[in-house]
């Protein structure tokens, strides 16, 4: 063919080996660097406190160790409710994301007003609303569904939640070249085929680090639920050290709550930096 | 040549049909009056410079853009009419696209398949074989399982060719296909198509491949302005144009 043939010189595209992600070590040297900051922090907090403790007293360890399987269950409360409300918020959220990029504007715009509500208010009054507001239970007819105070919690954090899951998905889905809906609709996809077969699998690995970090980021809220009386790791702390009335303890005491959060928080904030790394350098 | 001469006197009919058709992009006018009848089994290229409404023509046969007047009519289906089934229409209008637009997240195979599959429903096995079959004609038999971020821009571009092809289109339009891709990559592509053409699929070309298009069309349409100004044969367009807009263009890039 005239058009392909040519005898001019033609560079070929070079191509230069990815550049390797420098620094990698740097985080990782950080990350050990707190974790033994805050082991030494405690461990200095325990000693002073066994040090001063009164003599005649069980000291701040054995105290601490009693305590521990309550407090740890207190802190597997806080994960679970984190887990349910997350599920809530992301089913929730999912749907209000899809509606924010609707074309019809019925269905848009009360998605992008809820979102920009929720997303934009303090979580503890959210919380509050849900915990006054949610009757006991709702009768069905005969049926009777009771509305424990912990199902209410879960709704009340599940609000913001979904608001920050609604803006995930809107940004993960507006992320995806417009080339590709054009194709789709060019082969007589519908929308709706065109929406959960090619664009949002493509857009949930974009979707996935930033909802990592706000599944963290309601790990530690969950304490929140303390406030309203419901009985978490952060209550069962506070009751112990209103039951042993010893002042020097509250430092490890609390650093103990602290910690176990920390390690469960911790490695989902490296996980999703390093999808966030490998998904950027994929493109 | 000959052969396809013989198809095109036996298969006339006009499976495209343009009428008085205007464009416009609020107060910027894309495409005014544009008239152009494509016959089955005919190869039109459209040629011209860049922001002459090409690709928006291409993208009005099958719907993807609303013209503003006009009529355009595609297989006996009034492609402007409000009740138009736009989802019937884009089975029988195949387009590929110059970025490919490729799903990424489906193999090679995958991608040719989903369409029929999803949309037309028809039976996976069957699918599947025709799929394997119309890769193999884009010469793609050894890519099957490939990611389209593994295969090069010809490579995907003859994957998304197959794509519409696995939709029994019976036009096919080409936006610029080849512009994207370097020389080498290019003539595969360009064979390709020329293949499909001398099979008598009815195609419709916006490129800018001048040789391609002398070699392969049986009209070329310039366009200028908006406007469709030159339809004699392609002898006679690249030899003596009649437009002096036309003379003016083919003398930059010849």
């Amino acid at each position: 063919m005239r058009t392909a043939a040519t005898d001019l010189p033609v560079l070929k595209p070079f191509r230069a080996p990815p550049i390797a992600p420098s620094g990698l070590a740097a985080p990782a040297l950080l990350g050990a660097g707190l974790v033994a900051g805050v082991a030494i922090v405690f461990a200095a907090s325990l000693a002073v406190a066994q040090a001063t403790g009164p003599a005649m007293r069980d000291g701040a360890v054995t105290i601490l160790l009693r305590w521990l399987p309550l407090i740890f269950q207190g802190f597997l409360f806080n994960l679970l409710i984190s887990v349910l409300s997350m599920a809530l918020g992301t089913a929730v959220g999912v749907l209000f994301g899809i509606g924010q990029v609707s074309p019809s504007a019925a269905l848009r715009q009360p998605a992008w007003a809820a979102t920009q509500f929720f997303r934009n208010a303090p979580w503890l009054v959210l919380l509050f609303y849900a915990m006054f507001l949610l009757p006991f239970e709702i009768s069905l007819g005969p049926v009777a569904i009771a509305f424990p105070a912990w199902v209410k919690a879960i709704i009340g954090l599940a609000l913001p939640v979904a608001a920050n899951v609604s803006e995930i998905v809107r940004g993960g889905i507006r992320s995806i070249p417009s080339g590709q809906w054009e194709s789709a609709e060019a082969l007589a996809f519908s929308r709706r085929q065109t929406m959960w077969m090619i664009i949002l699998p493509q857009a949930v690995k974009r979707m996935l680090p930033p909802w990592m970090n706000l599944y963290a980021i309601l790990t530690m809220a969950t304490t929140l639920i303390s406030v309203v009386g419901i009985q978490d790791g952060l209550t069962v702390t506070r009751a112990a050290l209103v039951a042993e009335s010893r002042p020097e303890l509250m430092l490890p005491m609390y650093l103990l709550l602290l910690l176990m959060f920390f390690a469960y928080c911790y490695p989902i904030a490296r996980l999703t930096m390093a999808l966030e790394r490998r998904f950027h350098v994929k493109g | 040549m000959a052969d396809k001469d013989i198809a095109r006197h036996r298969l006339g009919e006009p499976v495209v049909v343009v009428e008085g058709v205007e464009k416009a992009f609020g107060a910027f006018v894309v495409l005014r009056d544009v008239n152009l009848t494509v016959r089955r089994g005919e190869t039109v290229c459209i040629i011209g410079p860049s922001g002459s409404g090409k690709s928006t023509l291409l993208r009005c046969i099958n719907a993807l853009v609303p013209i503003s007047k006009g009529s355009i009519t595609v297989a006996g289906r009034q492609v402007n009419d409000p009740g138009l089934d736009k989802l019937a229409l884009r089975r029988d209008v195949g387009i590929v696209f110059q970025q490919y637009n490729l799903f990424p997240h489906k193999t090679a195979l995958q991608n040719v398949m989903m369409a029929p599959i999803h949309v037309l429903k028809q039976k996976r096995a069957e699918v599947e074989e025709r799929s394997v079959r119309l890769l193999a004609k884009v010469g793609l038999s050894h890519k099957h399982d490939a990611y389209p971020g593994e295969l090069s821009g010809g490579q995907q571009q003859r994957v998304a060719i197959a794509r519409s092809l696995a939709m029994n289109p019976k036009v096919m339009l080409f936006d610029e296909v080849t512009a994207a891709l370097d020389p080498e990559t290019k003539k595969e592509v360009l064979v390709t198509i020329r293949d499909l053409a001398t099979e008598g699929m009815t195609c419709i070309l916006v490129t800018h491949e001048m040789g391609f298009a002398r070699e392969v069309a049986d009209h070329v349409y310039f366009t200028d302005g908006g406007l469709i100004v030159e339809p004699p044969p392609p002898a006679e367009f690249f030899g003596a144009p009649r437009e002096a807009r036309t003379r003016a263009f083919l003398e930059q890039v010849l």
